[in-house]
């Protein structure tokens, strides 16, 4: 492979990875956001591998070999489970419609970038120009997280920060040392585990994955008390 | 002088091969719904009986309504003649421009929906709403992704584009895969098919394009028709024009031509082959579903043009 096909290629990969943070904003079902998740985790795994390839870094492909199994593969299946037995499946809520949410998201993308530019101009990696679309990333996964109801999605918006937090390290360093790598990694999946169990403790005490009827609830046991 | 007797050839081309084009969608959705089908001339046939036949006006009917088809049809073969189909250097090329295209199928269309409510039935102005509603949202996300291929050729030329989609190597830019893909919804949807729109059906509460049509007959149907078949053609040959316009003739010379015709027709039967498919496989949209459906197309275009700047430009 050549130098200018490579950097194409990862040029392309930056290019879906923005896409599938739009998608995953866009979706009303449940089990779509978690199938563009399970992408996003797959994608991902191949962008660190292709920079592996092109930087030399062999300590990458481990990391990407990881993102594989961990993001790609066991997250989400944890996620379906529990989304499985939480029967939430249906509709996503969101606190806005979508139409505005995906205007933020363009505005939002649009500031990252001119935000971005600048720093760029400071790096010689051949990675260099997808900085500005993980930080779109990043902005977009959080507003994921707060233009959404129901717990589950917000947790989901929450792995995919972290997604593009290491889409950014890839990026912006060629990865991350992969000691903090495997830590950061094993973090995640002892959050993505805490939070399985934390959904069926919220469904038990409030009946709901609401965040707003979770809130409702307990300022009703104040007054109670 | 061979160069205009090309254009002129172009241009008859366009004008003649639209109802093939039609019928060539029709057989090969009826071939895949294992029908017969009444066969590619069929549209043809259709246009000469409805000539022959007289017309029938409604008596509340306007100037408006009688000149209508006339603009609508003049709109359109104006915007098809300039398209550049086998020759890329034309004396018309200078105004083959995008934005200008895009205007002259406005304005077909701004007649065409007073003349929906020129007649006063319920549907006329109901159709009339519905193609004000989508066009509002089709035409600027159609602009954006013609932008993203304009701003790499620094012109909205079709010649100047083109020439400049020859002259880079072929390589998936990540930016031209997203402004074509949401050209090819636009394309769907700006041509009245599924699923925005059935081009095949009178009798839908949800239709939009034959709602503003219900009222017309003979020659003005005829014209009417004719006119949202060249416009099928007209897409075809753009989006062909815009993304892969490998083939397309350079110079004058007989072989050049011809081979450009025959890469063109080419293309046109693949792409138009693939409408067919997309078109057995999917349901209509509800009504309401199709904003978002022009809206993503909108993101996906404004997104294609995000990325040229951060990922193309920036390098």
């Amino acid at each position: 492979m050549s130098a200018s096909f490579t950097q194409l290629l990862i040029d392309d990969m930056a290019a879906l990875t923005l896409l599938i943070s739009f998608a995953l904003l866009a979706q009303h079902r449940m089990l779509s956001v978690l199938h563009w998740f399970a992408a996003q985790g797959l994608l991902l795994a191949a962008t660190a591998a292709v920079v592996a390839y092109s930087s030399g870094e062999h300590e990458l492909y481990i990391s990407a070999m990881m993102t594989f199994l961990l993001k790609g593969l066991l997250m989400p299946w944890m996620l379906w489970r529990v989304i499985r037995k939480l029967h939430v499946h249906r509709e996503v809520e969101p606190l806005m419609n979508s139409g505005a949410t995906i205007i933020i998201a363009v505005a939002v993308t649009l500031f990252s970038f001119h935000v971005m530019q600048p720093i760029e101009l400071t790096s010689d990696l051949m990675t260099r120009n997808s900085m500005a679309i993980a930080m779109a990333c990043v902005l977009l996964s959080m507003l994921m997280m707060i233009t959404r109801k129901k717990a589950i999605t917000q947790v989901i918006g929450f792995l995919a920060v972290e997604n593009s937090l290491f889409f950014a390290a890839i990026g912006a360093t060629n990865g991350m040392p992969l000691v903090v790598e495997i830590g950061i990694a094993f973090d995640v999946l002892i959050a993505a585990l805490i939070f399985g169990l934390f959904f069926f403790q919220i469904r038990n005490t409030f009946d709901s994955m609401e965040v707003d009827a979770m809130n409702a609830s307990l300022i009703h046991k104040d007054d109670h008390e | 002088m061979t160069s205009l007797f090309i254009q002129l050839l172009q241009a008859i081309l366009m004008v003649l091969l639209a109802p093939l084009v039609a019928g060539f969608v029709s057989v090969c959705k009826a071939r895949l719904q294992n029908r017969h089908g009444a066969g590619m001339l069929q549209p043809w046939r259709n246009i000469r009986k409805l000539f022959a036949k007289e017309v029938v006006l409604a008596e509340h009917a306007s100037w408006i309504f009688r000149f209508t088809p006339y603009v609508v049809f003049t709109a359109t073969v104006m915007a098809a003649s300039v398209v550049p189909a086998l020759l890329l250097d034309t004396p018309l090329s200078l105004t083959a421009d995008v934005i200008a295209l895009v205007a002259l199928l406005a304005l077909a269309r701004f007649f065409l929906s007073l003349a929906g409510m020129d007649i006063g039935t319920a549907f006329g102005g109901m159709g009339a709403s519905r193609e004000m509603t989508f066009s509002a949202l089709a035409e600027p996300a159609m602009l954006m992704s013609v932008f993203v291929l304009a701003i790499g050729a620094h012109s909205t030329n079709l010649s100047t584009m083109i020439e400049h989609t020859l002259s880079t190597p072929l390589l998936i830019q990540p930016s031209i895969a997203f402004s074509l893909i949401a050209m090819l919804m636009i394309a769907i949807a700006e041509t009245g098919r599924i699923p925005i729109d059935n081009p095949t059906t009178h009798l839908e509460v949800t239709m939009i394009h034959e709602a503003m049509l219900l009222e017309y007959s003979g020659r003005h149907l005829a014209l009417m028709e004719w006119a949202s078949m060249i416009k099928l053609l007209l897409f075809s040959t753009l989006i062909i024009d815009l993304f892969i316009p490998w083939g397309i003739s350079m110079t004058t010379d007989l072989t050049g031509i011809l081979l450009a015709f025959s890469l063109w027709v080419l293309k046109l039967a693949v792409l138009l082959l693939a409408l067919a498919v997309w078109e057995t496989s999917r349901a209509k949209l509800r009504l309401f579903d199709v904003p978002q459906y022009l809206g993503t197309a909108f993101v996906l275009s404004f997104l294609g043009l995000i990325i040229h700047y951060m990922l193309e430009i920036a390098a």
